[in-house]
């Protein structure tokens, strides 16, 4: 059974990009909400399917107007009178008349069971390009600069032909450079403290009067072109040469700087003019704003901190206090830009790579609302930066970017159930209607999200409400179904639709809870419940949010465990169950709930990365991995736990965010002693070679490019290692551990052995 | 101070001779002017009957009566010899050079005689004296009237001319002279009619030889026999003459013939033969004429002519007999060119503006610095009040030397900086008074007793004075400057050098005219001439910005290939976009610069764009001026009213309605208060701000101008711009104006020693409070005139003194102290300052006064202010200084007997009474010129240089070099021979007036066509024609361009040609067309007014 589920859940994950929380569903709304965790899913709107070539054709909607479900495999289907029935809200429809030859034999695609997921290609309609509009930070140090200006001009040979691309450079000005002109290089300067309406910015770069005297010039210009086109965003083929000098000679921002003063850098008031222009030029068209920022707004709207050095950016701690005082202002700024850029269409990615925080906490909402990507480094003269970069460019199978614009994502559910929300890189078209519950659970009161900026990996979580009622039980064997339908523009600047349509069994649950349990994923339910937590810890305090996740994992194990009441030593949780509470141990000490050590800016980082992340990364994160390398035998997987840190091992650790090659105390001392360098001990280095391969292999995997550390026994580093594994052994309990197995951590956290002690407690408490 | 040293012995030498020389010099002058008193209190008009008589005898008698006018004239002169050069040679010297050009026309002595016997009356009295001037009124000829018979011939001729002159007025009642005489009569006359016979004149005047006399005469010489005719042909000059004196005697028909009547004279001898017929025919007539006997009955007003009764009608003032600006300045040249003006004794009055001399200093700044009204003042403020005399200097701090004179030596201190007074803050000069060995100082301005640092200790000599005087300029010069220390600077740093950022509008009529193209092209050379004060590479940076309605900075930095254009569009804010990169050296972007001056037409080639901003503009350099913490110039190139929207956005409110209304005075101030900020702000910040215009159509000076006017910059207009025919002018004041030395970021203050105060400051600074003129920029053309009042007594003994104190930083971003001292005498007599006062400081003053009353008042009291204050000037000398005599006679004071023809000519000019043709903008540009102007420059301004070319070219021998020694004709067109070619000058316009007999020969050798007819009218360049006469006026223009501040433009004006009007305009003893006075009409006007004050 547990097998069959396991190869179910992939088989499903595989095809269609979603895992769910139960893959049997609860048939009544009071049993489903004591299942605890809430049935959801991870939906991967375009996860790769090399083996499913788009159809070219458009899907066939279903009449109704308040439903519009695309035609899928679970139609009624009539041969003859050549109808359909829709599965969602019952309507029979005509086929189109393109439809004509159907029949039993001779069926599109669409109505294979295979093809639950389909992709189509919209032909007619305008074709619009690919824009990428890059907003560099100018006051870097010179060698950061020059390293940026290098992966830029990399990056223009990486883009397509016909791609637009634009530049707006900034610092204590704005510079919005023309691209179109030859000979002198020519830009439109703002200043970079004024708050701008999108009008003004419109009217100062001349973009209202569509009779720009420039344009008006070349009437026939539109016409030579597809797209119509902006002196700001150019093909990069017309002006390749322009761009790469412009950026080689782009210069450090000139403004002196004084002593113990930050530059003043006007982040805010670019991206305001980045999105403004956008606005003004491509509505609605896809299109990505690349902000490369190398420290904090420090001045003009959107500023982070003052340019006093003396003055700290603020901290976890600041605001705490409520002592963060520019952070509601600006959070305020970006979070308008991030909802005008989604409204248009347009993605946001920053790339902050500084020392210290660069505003990453007030700017998230840019990169969460609009798909953007978000990167964090520490200089943009690092391989992290660099390669991550460059993978924004990586293609897949069929030479296409790896990257989606503009999509908007339709769900629909059938009657039993109603949608409660997503959590993700989208925001909310606000669209009502029958499917929408009034239950919200992250963005929801809608059955639509835009997702400005997605790629092949980009996960939403969404969740929904079994609405039927108690006393209307389904019928035996039926099934509920969703429609997922995403309709994007395509890196080759064709609209797609992909459509999903899953469906479940419903079940009983009193009668049948143990298939219910059986099919719990609850690698999927860590994730969501995470995504949940994650969500909320946005805007509730810290402890409330490990609180209710706590209370969620009792009352989980207090319906599933099995146990004898008030004995602690009885419980039992299935094998469905049976990870789930490590999962939620390490959640709890992630930083993804755990603001302690972490900037700020880190846990916006992490957490933007957590939101959108597919079902296996997040894992990772929630749970890092543990290889383990010795002579004893091959690599294998080991217990994050201390117990796993031992002298003659080389671990090899991935957090997501981080890839830690551990080398044991003993191994350490040998390579000191140069063995690896002998003839005679080359298994020892063969054994030093191995995780340093298998690190290669998850960093050019990985996106964004993890920080890579290699550390020993006792070094620095180790740190990044012995925060996360779990404390079994510590100074408090290290003698009666004893000292020949794994390495005592100096902390106060408690061990998943403590923990899991309490939550028998708990469970089996008849208190709860 | 070794720098110094090294030169000084030098200086030693020469100044301590020179100390030895003044004293002479002086006695010499004290003792002439005692000669010269007992004349000047002489002197005085002798028309008038009974007392006239009475003194008249010893001067008028003799000669001139009954010897043949011809004689009597240099009987006349004889008599007063060689001895006294003023008056007897002025007259002389006029006449002589005419004499060869009106040969061919007749007989040369008839005109001496006439004129003569004009002078003569006036003569005796010139030569007696400074004084001079005394002209009999018209009342006086109405007196006069009478007399003339009776003094029969001895004013025979005069009284004739003059009646003659009357009598024509009366042609015009005379319904029926003219009907009696002859139908060509008539048409002269009458205006309409005056054309058709002179067109008709032509070609009898090729058969006449006599035509040279003038044009409009000649028809009246050709036809008619009659006397009339021969007044009647010029129309022209009438308006002026008779009505003046007594405007409600002679009706309109006086106005004919007044001036004619003594012109004729002069040039042909047949006319004096008319004239004669005239007087007789007319005089008889006039008695009987009822319409002059209403008239005067209403005389009796002017109290002094009871005797005269008025049978008469008034008499004619002759113009050559009233006082001649060209006379004077011929004189002051013949006397004061050879001597160097040497500066050491207190109290001098310098030469003439239009005198070329050199200045010694020796204790006192040169007049090239510092002219003042009067070089001895009232001790009293009562005496003050009572003269009227404006108490002011015009001060040019950075006045440029001829070669021979040495500019200011530079005093270095060191640290401790200029030597001061502790409580007047005055600094150290050779007035200063060393006392108790040496040890200390005592102030001379406040008399407050200083220490004397001991590192500035000196011994002092057996008189008194220190002995290392003679090695520190601040002890011996009258002009020095100090090294500034960092005291003296913003913020106390010292300051970066200076920057340069050219402005250039790239609006379509910017780009369409060519002027863009233009400019580029010429900035590409121009910025290798940026002023470098003796070192090798200008330390001046330069930036550069283009804009219509936006504004586009550019980043020149030398690292760069091309250069990178940042627009600004925020015009509403406007702010500096790049600092680095902005302000360059320009040997290092060269190739940068060049490249961008290169594409700037071609970037805005196609541009539609038709709106400008302007304030955001000067906003922007300013704001780069400050980001870069230096001072500097803006140059703006503007062609249009800025109407986009921006702040100082300014719509089109010129209003002609407006004129001669209340509400005038608002064409003159800024439309909106937001230029006036920048102003300020641009003064904070030592931005100095230079305006090219070039409009179409109005644009409104008067604002625009605000900015510059208030940081000492510039304001430069072509009026409808095309390449062809202004890139000449525009290019060479474009170079003059970048190469021009300038001092930025400056502060003058005038201390003055106890007694008077500086009251007043006119000119282009920014005062932000009651001492301090801020100027951002300061060049060397630029003056500030002082006025000042009394707050107490002065003395006698120790005189007045003035220091001007400017504080600058030079073009290489030196902090200076420029500091200026003058002694000036004190006087208990009324007398004493009337004879030391300088006419032409005196209109600068008055002109900018009234230039800046504008603004307030209306106009029509501003100039009844001007005319009451030289009428009570005037009164008061008559009153206190001349001796007694009768209020028919007008008596000027020698130093001011050009104050009336010059302030007429201030009344005249286009601000305070403009012509139909002039455009508000013109006036308002007008204003702002003349309120930085010097004196040399108000001076020709007002009274436009005339100059005849054909004689210079017979009449010298050897090629003139110097126009200053070229003599120059009266500015009315009775002096135009219409058989010569005249240059006339004002510092702004240049004509060449062309006769229309001018030999075929001079036509062809100066604009290499065959006659008169093919000469292009309006032609604004000579061809360059190899011979000597071509190459003698041009080379004459040429010089007249170098000495003036800004490019003169050439107009080639043929005799009766349309152009000729605006020519005219500037002939300023005649009437003008907009209703200005004649000098002639004018001296009566304010004869009339003196006789109201002293009744």
């Amino acid at each position: 059974m547990m097998a069959t589920y396991l190869e179910f859940i992939q088989q499903n994950e595989e095809r269609d990009g979603v895992r769910f929380s139960w893959n049997l569903w609860p048939s009544s709304r009071l049993e489903a909400t004591r299942m605890v965790v809430p049935l959801a899913c991870l939906l991967t709107p375009l996860k790769d399917r090399p083996d499913l070539p788009p159809v070219q054709y458009e899907p066939v909607f279903c009449s109704r107007p308040t439903c519009k479900a695309v035609l899928n495999p679970l139609c009624q289907v009539d041969y003859q009178a050549k109808l359909w029935a829709c599965n969602f809200c019952f309507q029979r429809n005509q086929f189109p008349p393109s439809y004509a030859g159907i029949s039993e034999v001779n069926q599109p695609a669409e109505l294979m069971p295979q093809f639950s997921t389909i992709e189509y290609v919209v032909q007619r309609g305008p074709r619009s390009p690919l824009i990428f509009l890059y907003v560099v930070d100018t006051c870097l140090e010179e060698d950061d600069l020059q390293a940026l200006k290098e992966s830029l001009q990399m990056s223009l040979s990486l883009l397509p032909l016909e791609a637009l691309v634009g530049l707006i450079t900034f610092g204590r000005m704005v510079q919005v450079h023309e691209l179109s002109c030859e000979g002198i290089s020519k830009s439109y300067v703002f200043r970079g403290t004024k708050d701008l309406t999108a009008k003004q910015i419109q009217d100062m770069l001349g973009l209202s009067k569509p009779a720009m005297p420039m344009q008006q010039t070349r009437p026939a210009q539109p016409q030579e072109h597809p797209f119509v086109s902006s002196r700001f965003l150019q093909p990069i083929h017309k002006i390749d040469m322009t761009l790469t000098d412009l950026l080689g000679e782009l210069q450090r921002d000139p403004w002196p700087v004084t002593q113990g003063k930050r530059p003043l850098r006007s982040t805010g008031v670019a991206l305001s003019i980045a999105v403004g222009l956008l606005e003004g030029t491509f509505p609605n068209t896809g299109a990505r704003i690349m902000l490369f920022t190398g420290g904090p707004p420090t001045q003009g709207p959107g500023l982070v901190v003052g340019d006093e050095l003396k003055v700290p950016i603020r901290s976890w701690h600041d605001i705490e206090k409520d002592n963060a005082r520019f952070m509601k202002k600006a959070t305020k700024h970006y979070e308008m830009l991030a909802n005008r850029a989604a409204t248009n269409g347009h993605c946001i990615d920053i790339y902050a790579c500084a020392l210290d925080q660069t505003g990453l906490l007030e700017m998230k909402c840019c990169t969460n609302l609009t798909g953007g990507h978000m990167v964090m480094g520490d200089s943009f003269n690092t391989s992290l930066f660099k390669q991550t970069f460059q993978r924004i460019f990586s293609k897949d199978f069929n030479g296409d970017f790896r990257m989606a614009f503009g999509a908007t994502l339709e769900v629909k559910t059938s009657r039993e159930l109603k949608v409660s929300g997503a959590i993700g890189p989208c925001v909310s078209l606000n669209m009502k209607g029958p499917c929408v519950s009034e239950n919200e659970l992250g963005v929801g009161g809608t059955s639509q999200w835009k997702i400005c900026g997605l790629d092949p990996t980009s996960t939403l979580g969404i969740y929904f409400e079994v609405v039927n009622q108690h006393n209307a039980p389904v019928p035996q064997g039926s099934r509920g179904a969703i429609q997922f339908v995403t309709q994007y523009q395509h890196s080759s600047t064709l609209k797609r639709i992909r459509v999903t349509t899953i469906a479940r069994n419903w079940a009983d649950v009193q009668s049948q809870l143990q298939l219910i349990e059986a099919a719990f994923d609850q690698e999927a339910a860590a994730v969501l419940m995470a995504r949940l937590g994650v969500f909320r810890a946005e805007s509730e305090e810290g402890p409330d949010v490990l609180r209710w996740l706590d209370r969620q994992l009792i009352r989980l194990c207090q319906k599933f465990g099995q146990y004898n009441k008030e004995d602690p030593t009885s419980f039992r949780l299935s094998d469905a169950f049976s990870l789930y509470p490590q999962f939620m141990f390490h959640l709890r000490r992630s930083p993804f709930l755990q603001v302690f050590n972490n900037s700020p800016d880190e846990s916006s980082y992490y957490r933007h990365h957590f939101a959108r992340q597919d079902l296996t990364q997040s894992l990772i994160m929630i749970q890092p991995i543990l290889y383990s390398y010795s002579f004893h035998g091959p690599p294998e997987p080991v217990l994050l736990d201390s117990s796993s840190i031992l002298a003659d091992r080389i671990l090899l650790m991935d957090t997501f965010f981080q890839i830690v090659i551990y080398l044991g105390e003993t191994i350490a001392q040998w390579q000191k002693a140069g063995y690896q360098d002998m003839p005679e001990y080359e298994n020892f280095k063969h054994l030093l070679q191995a995780p340093l391969d298998d690190a290669q292999e998850i960093l050019q995997a990985r996106f964004p490019m993890p920080r890579y550390v290699h550390t020993e026994h006792g070094g620095s580093q180790a740190r990044f290692l012995l925060s996360k594994v779990n404390p079994s052994q510590t100074h408090n309990n290290l003698y009666a551990w004893g000292q020949e197995t794994g390495a005592p951590i100096l902390t106060d956290d408690v061990s998943l052995q403590v923990f899991m002690d309490h939550l028998k407690k708990l469970a089996v408490s008849s208190a709860c | 101070m070794p720098t110094w040293q090294k030169e000084w012995p030098r200086l030693e030498r020469g100044g301590g001779t020179s100390w030895g020389d003044t004293t002479a010099p002086t006695t010499q002058i004290g003792t002439g002017s005692g000669a010269w008193e007992p004349k000047t209190l002489g002197t005085k008009a002798n028309l008038d009957l009974e007392p006239g008589m009475s003194r008249a005898p010893p001067s008028s008698g003799a000669p001139p009566t009954s010897t043949a006018q011809a004689s009597c004239g240099q009987a006349g002169y004889g008599q007063f010899g060689q001895g006294d050069i003023q008056n007897g040679p002025s007259s002389s010297t006029v006449p002589t050079p005419r004499l060869p050009g009106s040969q061919p026309f007749g007989s040369p002595l008839a005109p001496a005689v006439s004129q003569p016997a004009v002078l003569q009356p006036y003569g005796p009295p010139p030569t007696s004296a400074q004084v001079t001037a005394q002209l009999a009124g018209m009342q006086i000829s109405g007196a006069m009237a009478p007399a003339p018979p009776p003094s029969g011939l001895g004013y025979g001729p005069p009284t004739s001319l003059a009646s003659a002159s009357g009598s024509f007025p009366n042609s015009g009642p005379y319904g029926s002279y003219p009907q009696g005489q002859a139908p060509p009569i008539s048409q002269t006359q009458g205006h309409p009619g005056v054309q058709p016979p002179q067109r008709s004149a032509p070609p009898l005047a090729s058969s006449f030889k006599p035509p040279a006399s003038g044009g409009p005469r000649m028809p009246s010489m050709t036809g008619p026999l009659p006397p009339g005719q021969g007044f009647g042909g010029v129309p022209i000059s009438h308006p002026n003459h008779v009505s003046s004196p007594l405007p409600q005697a002679l009706p309109p028909g006086t106005q004919m013939t007044g001036p004619q009547g003594p012109l004729p004279p002069m040039h042909s001898p047949q006319q004096p033969g008319y004239q004669l017929q005239q007087n007789g025919s007319f005089g008889p007539g006039r008695g009987p004429q009822p319409n002059y006997g209403s008239p005067y009955p209403g005389a009796p007003t002017f109290g002094s002519q009871p005797g005269p009764p008025q049978p008469l009608p008034p008499k004619r003032l002759d113009p050559d007999a009233i006082p001649s600006p060209i006379q004077v300045i011929e004189d002051d040249r013949n006397n004061r060119a050879s001597e160097p003006f040497v500066t050491g004794i207190r109290g001098q009055v310098p030469p003439l503006v239009t005198t070329n001399f050199l200045v010694k200093d020796q204790g006192n700044a040169s007049p090239r610095y510092i002219r003042c009204t009067s070089y001895n003042i009232p001790c009293t403020s009562d005496m003050a009040k009572q003269a009227q005399v404006p108490l002011a200097a015009v001060i040019k701090p950075l006045a440029r030397l001829p070669q021979e004179e040495a500019s200011p030596y530079v005093v270095d201190h060191g640290e401790s900086g200029p030597l001061r007074c502790n409580r007047c803050k005055a600094y150290m000069c050779p007035f200063m008074q060393f006392i108790e060995g040496g040890r200390r100082f005592q102030c001379c301005f406040c008399s407050c007793i200083n220490d004397v640092p001991p590192q500035y200790f000196q011994h002092l000599d057996h008189t008194g004075r220190r002995v290392d005087a003679y090695d520190r300029p601040e002890l011996s010069l009258g002009s020095y400057e100090f090294l500034a220390t960092v005291d003296y600077c913003k913020n106390n740093k010292l300051p970066s050098p200076p920057a340069f950022i050219f402005m250039i509008d790239v609006s379509y009529n910017a780009i369409r005219t060519g002027l863009v193209r233009l400019l580029c092209e010429e900035l590409k050379s121009l910025l290798d001439y940026l002023p470098r004060e003796g070192a090798e590479e200008s330390a001046i940076h330069v930036g550069f910005v283009t804009y219509n309605k936006v504004l586009h900075f550019y980043n020149v930095k030398s690292s760069l290939a091309q250069p990178q254009m940042m627009v600004v569009s925020d015009v509403a804010d406007m702010f500096v976009p790049l600092l680095d990169g902005f302000l360059v050296n320009v040997s290092e972007s060269r190739a940068v610069i060049t490249s961008l001056l290169d594409q700037i037409p071609e970037i805005f080639a196609d541009t539609r764009e038709t709106e400008t901003v302007f304030a955001p503009v000067i906003q922007a350099g300013m704001e780069a001026l400050k980001a870069a913490e230096c001072a500097g110039k803006l140059f703006l190139f503007h062609t249009s009213l800025p109407i986009a929207e921006a702040p100082g956005k300014l719509k089109n409110r010129d209003d002609r309605k407006l004129i001669n209304t209340d509400k005038e005075k608002t064409l003159f101030q800024p439309q909106t208060g937001v230029y006036q900020t920048l102003a300020k702000e641009c003064v904070a910040q030592g931005c100095c701000v230079d305006l090219f215009l070039f409009p179409n159509q109005y644009v409104d000076v008067a604002t625009l101008s605000l900015v510059p006017q208030l940081t000492g910059g510039s304001v430069y207009k072509y009026a409808c711009f095309q390449v062809e025919n202004d890139q000449e002018r525009f290019l060479s004041d474009l170079r003059r104006d970048v190469q021009k030395v300038v001092g930025f970021d400056a502060v003058m203050r005038v201390r003055t020693s106890t007694g008077i105060r500086a009251i007043d400051f006119f000119g282009g600074f920014y005062m932000s409070n009651t001492t301090d003129v801020e100027l951002a920029g300061l060049d060397g053309d630029k003056t500030v005139t002082v006025e000042f009042k009394h707050d107490d007594r002065l003395n006698e003994e120790s005189g007045a003194l003035l220091q001007c104190a400017l504080l600058y930083t030079s073009c290489a971003g030196q902090r200076r102290l420029r500091i200026h001292n003058l002694a000036l005498n004190c006087c208990t007599q009324l007398a004493d300052l009337y004879r030391n006062c300088e006419t032409d400081t005196l209109i600068n003053y008055m002109a900018k006064f009234a230039y800046r009353g504008v603004l307030n008042s209306p106009i029509k009291t501003v100039r009844d202010t001007l005319i009451t204050q030289c009428a009570q000037i005037l009164a008061c000398y008559r009153k206190n200084c001349a001796s007694p005599s009768s209020a028919g006679q007008l008596i000027l004071p020698e130093c001011m007997k050009l104050l009336p023809v010059y302030l007429n000519c201030v009344l005249k000019s286009d601000v305070l009474q403009p012509g139909a043709e002039v455009t508000t903008d013109d006036r308002a540009y007008v204003r702002q010129l003349v309120t930085s102007m010097d004196v040399a420059e108000t001076n020709v301004f007002f009274y436009p240089r005339l100059l005849p070319l054909v004689r210079l070219r017979i009449g010298t021998k050897s090629p003139i070099e110097s126009t200053t020694e070229l003599p120059a004709v009266r500015a009315s067109e009775e002096r135009l021979s219409s058989g010569d070619i005249y240059l006339l000058e004002n510092g702004l316009n240049l004509f060449l007036w062309v006769g229309a007999s001018v030999q075929q020969g001079v036509v062809q050798s100066l604009f290499s066509v065959a006659s008169f007819s093919q000469i292009t009218s309006g032609l604004s360049v000579l061809p360059v024609l190899d011979n000597p006469l071509s190459k003698k006026v041009r080379g004459l223009i040429d010089s007249l361009r170098a000495q003036r501040a800004r490019y003169m433009k050439l107009i080639v004006v043929k005799q009766e040609d349309k152009l000729e009007m605006l020519f005219k305009n500037f002939l300023v003893e005649d009437k003008s067309l907009s209703g200005g006075e004649s000098y002639v009409d004018f001296l009566c006007h304010m004869h009339k007014e003196i006789r109201q004050l002293l009744s």
